[in-house]
């Protein structure tokens, strides 16, 4: 072996690495982007009935469109706006406890935190007739509460990533029936209303409830993304990440309480919406490969996932299903598939 | 699990005085539990949205069932029964699944076979368009099984098997994937029979004695399956090596035990839907009370199921009168803790 079987490792070719590797990821970014922006278009423009382009804008530019203004600006404008910002809220956040947590199966909706926001939401609406940011306060202190709980509860000198997601699993039960008992309680059990606080939906959309969502997502996103350094550090391990400047404890704290605003603030609105934390992590890894960060990535494909999911849901298939019960069918096989691999290299 | 087995037996020789004290005493335990069986029972007849009381009761015993209150005791009869039937039964078949999987955590509402049943009855009644309870039976018992070799074999994938905490979190997603495809299946068809409540939720509220009639005779096969096995879970627990060395066939014993758990649990599926946690929580509190002999464990396993799924009944009729909350929905508030308990504990031992 007289020569190395690689070109020496120089400075300028580890920037020339590094500038391909980003150009890469910025095109994965930017064709999940045009992605979500022509399927909220076409959601915009197809329903019942088609909608012509111009017909859209006008209402949506605030113009007089007297045939269109009650189906695209009442109906369809509300449901995509909040399948898109709920979608992006759920994606970012799953990334952000899964990278975290360095294991795919601790996302927020497998371990309990959705299903804890969830029903702090329906006490909330049903039983103390809260709306608005009070209710999506509730959520999130429940959210932490059953983050620090899980937390709690898995700590034996030192996490355990089976024994948290265990955990987690039981927490969720326990809050799953917490949620139908007190619907069972409501005055009447509407399956739709159930439906929405167990799976997810985003029926009966209105523009209004946007904007918290929005808020929530610019400010905690912002913030979980302005740590995403420090998050791909962690990955190395707590020690090395320390070492190499992270400060751990913070940057850990900031990014739980930013990605459980996320996910509780959304929860309070659309109800947990199945498996779209859980799969868009691993669905923006994929398409990014191992460059970059895939926090931004993976809240495109979550609004991806969402805006896709609540079409189908209502146009494509026999019956009209809430959005979370396709996610769902679509994550079931797919959570299995992970325990399957994660066995076979022997993780647990 | 091997490096673990110091610590185990460091348990196990701490705890042996309260064990061997407690154990001494199976035939009183016995006896106060059939009592607690009978004032529940009794509790179950008259407590409800309405409460009624004895004299009432003991005309509609004698079938009479002219007034309200007598009338609401002889509708409250089945869902006692089955109640207490369901309750025996996932009893008996978490203890056989703890046995023949040597996990704590074996359970057949967290290994996904009451899911898996469940799974399998919904997609019958959509896809196939059956329609007796018989069928209901053997779809959930078919869905039952094939759910149980498949988490079982998930589990077993990798480096050192089955281990307590793969097998429990391969059952457990599993559960969670197939709670989501039964919304998937039922949603479009409000025209289910219980909709889609009873078949993720599991509940004793429509009872009839016509219903335990068609699943009485599984039931039957399956605790008798269970009894012939105790003596042959006694053996493995020993482990496999030394079990085979005392003569025991330990792949069909082990068949043998798995097939009643499973019978057991997808009879019990098919009329009540899935109700969790009860086969985790009751052999942990029996084995308390009886030790490990699985003579002594599997009946008392089924005496306190039936005990506790009748109080989780008449408590889910309490808290949330005038409404009904489905047992599946109590158990799974009382049990999570538990489940939740054992997998704190600082290592899982293998039982």
């Amino acid at each position: 072996m007289s020569q190395a079987p690689f070109p020496p490792i120089t400075a300028p070719r580890i920037a020339a690495l590094r500038r391909q590797r980003l150009r890469g990821w910025r095109r994965a970014v930017l064709g999940l982007a045009i992605a979500v922006a022509a399927l909220v278009a076409l959601t915009l423009m197809l329903g019942q009935s088609f909608t012509p382009p111009a017909e859209v804008w006008r209402v949506l530019s605030g113009q007089d469109a007297p045939g269109a203004a009650f189906v695209v600006g009442q109906l369809r404008l509300p449901r995509a706006a909040l399948a898109l910002l709920a979608g992006a809220s759920f994606g970012m956040a799953g990334a952000a406890f899964q990278i975290l947590l360095r294991n795919p199966l601790a996302s927020p909706d497998i371990i309990g935190i959705s299903s804890g926001a969830s029903a702090a939401a329906v006490l909330g609406i049903v039983v103390l007739g809260l709306e608005g940011a009070a209710l999506s306060l509730m959520a999130v202190l429940a959210g932490l509460g059953v983050a620090v709980l899980i937390y709690g509860l898995s700590f034996r000198g030192g996490i355990a990533g089976t024994r948290l997601i265990l955990v987690g699993i039981g927490i969720s039960a326990m809050l799953d029936s917490v949620i139908a008992y007190v619907l069972a309680r409501a005055p009447s059990w509407d399956l739709q209303e159930a439906m929405r606080w167990l799976t997810g939906s985003v029926n009966g959309a209105r523009l209004d409830q946007a904007l918290p969502l929005a808020v929530t997502l610019i400010l905690c996103g912002g913030l979980i993304l302005s740590r995403a350094r420090d998050l791909e550090t962690l990955r190395l391990g707590e020690d090395t990440a320390a070492a190499l400047g992270v400060r751990v404890g913070r940057a850990r704290a900031t990014v739980i309480l930013a990605a459980v605003a996320l996910i509780a603030v959304a929860t309070a609105v659309t109800g947990p919406i199945a498996f779209v934390a859980f799969l868009s992590g691993p669905i923006a890894a994929r398409m990014t490969g191992p460059r970059g960060s895939a926090l931004l990535p993976a809240a495109l494909v979550g609004a991806l996932l969402v805006l896709v999911g609540d079409y189908a849901g209502q146009f494509l298939l026999p019956a009209r299903y809430p959005v979370g019960v396709v996610t769902g069918a679509l994550g079931a096989p797919y959570l299995i598939l992970l325990i399957i691999r994660a066995n076979r290299i022997g993780a647990t | 699990m091997r490096a673990n087995a110091p610590s185990g037996a460091a348990a196990t020789r701490a705890e042996l005085p309260l064990r061997r004290a407690l154990s001494g005493r199976r035939p009183l335990w016995l006896a106060l539990g059939l009592l607690l069986l009978g004032a529940l029972a009794l509790a179950s007849v008259a407590v409800g949205t309405r409460t009624v009381g004895w004299p009432d009761i003991a005309l509609a015993l004698r079938g009479q069932v002219d007034s309200i209150a007598t009338a609401a005791v002889s509708a409250r009869l089945p869902r006692t029964a089955l109640a207490a039937l369901a309750g025996a039964a996932l009893g008996l078949s978490g203890a056989i699944m703890q046995g023949v999987t040597r996990n704590p955590l074996a359970d057949p509402g967290i290994l996904g076979v009451n899911m898996g049943a469940s799974l399998a009855v919904v997609i019958g009644i959509a896809w196939f368009g059956i329609t007796a309870l018989e069928q209901y039976v053997w779809t959930a018992i078919l869905g039952a099984g094939a759910a149980a070799v498949f988490v079982y074999g998930i589990g077993s994938l990798g480096r050192g098997g089955a281990t307590p905490l793969k097998l429990a979190l391969a059952g457990a997603a599993t559960s969670v994937a197939f709670s989501s495809l039964v919304a998937a299946v039922v949603l479009p068809r409000a025209d289910l029979a219980g909709g889609i409540r009873s078949w993720q939720i599991g509940g004793v509220g429509g009872a009839t004695f016509e219903g335990i009639g068609h699943v009485a005779p599984f039931l039957a096969l399956g605790f008798g399956l269970a009894m012939i096995s105790a003596r042959k879970l006694n053996a493995l627990a020993l482990g496999d090596e030394l079990a085979a060395g005392f003569g025991e066939r330990v792949a069909r014993a082990r068949a043998w035990a798995a097939a009643g758990a499973i019978l057991l649990a997808g009879a019990t599926t098919a009329i009540c839907g899935p109700i969790g946690f009860v086969g985790l929580v009751v052999p942990h509190a029996c084995r308390l009370l009886t030790g490990t002999d699985h003579r002594w464990l599997l009946p008392f396993s089924a005496l306190a199921g039936a005990c506790l799924l009748l109080a989780a009944d008449i408590l889910g009729r309490l808290i949330a009168r005038p409404a009904e909350l489905d047992v599946g929905i109590v158990t799974a508030l009382l049990g999570g803790p538990v489940f939740i308990w054992i997998v704190r504990r600082q290592r899982i031992r293998e039982l």
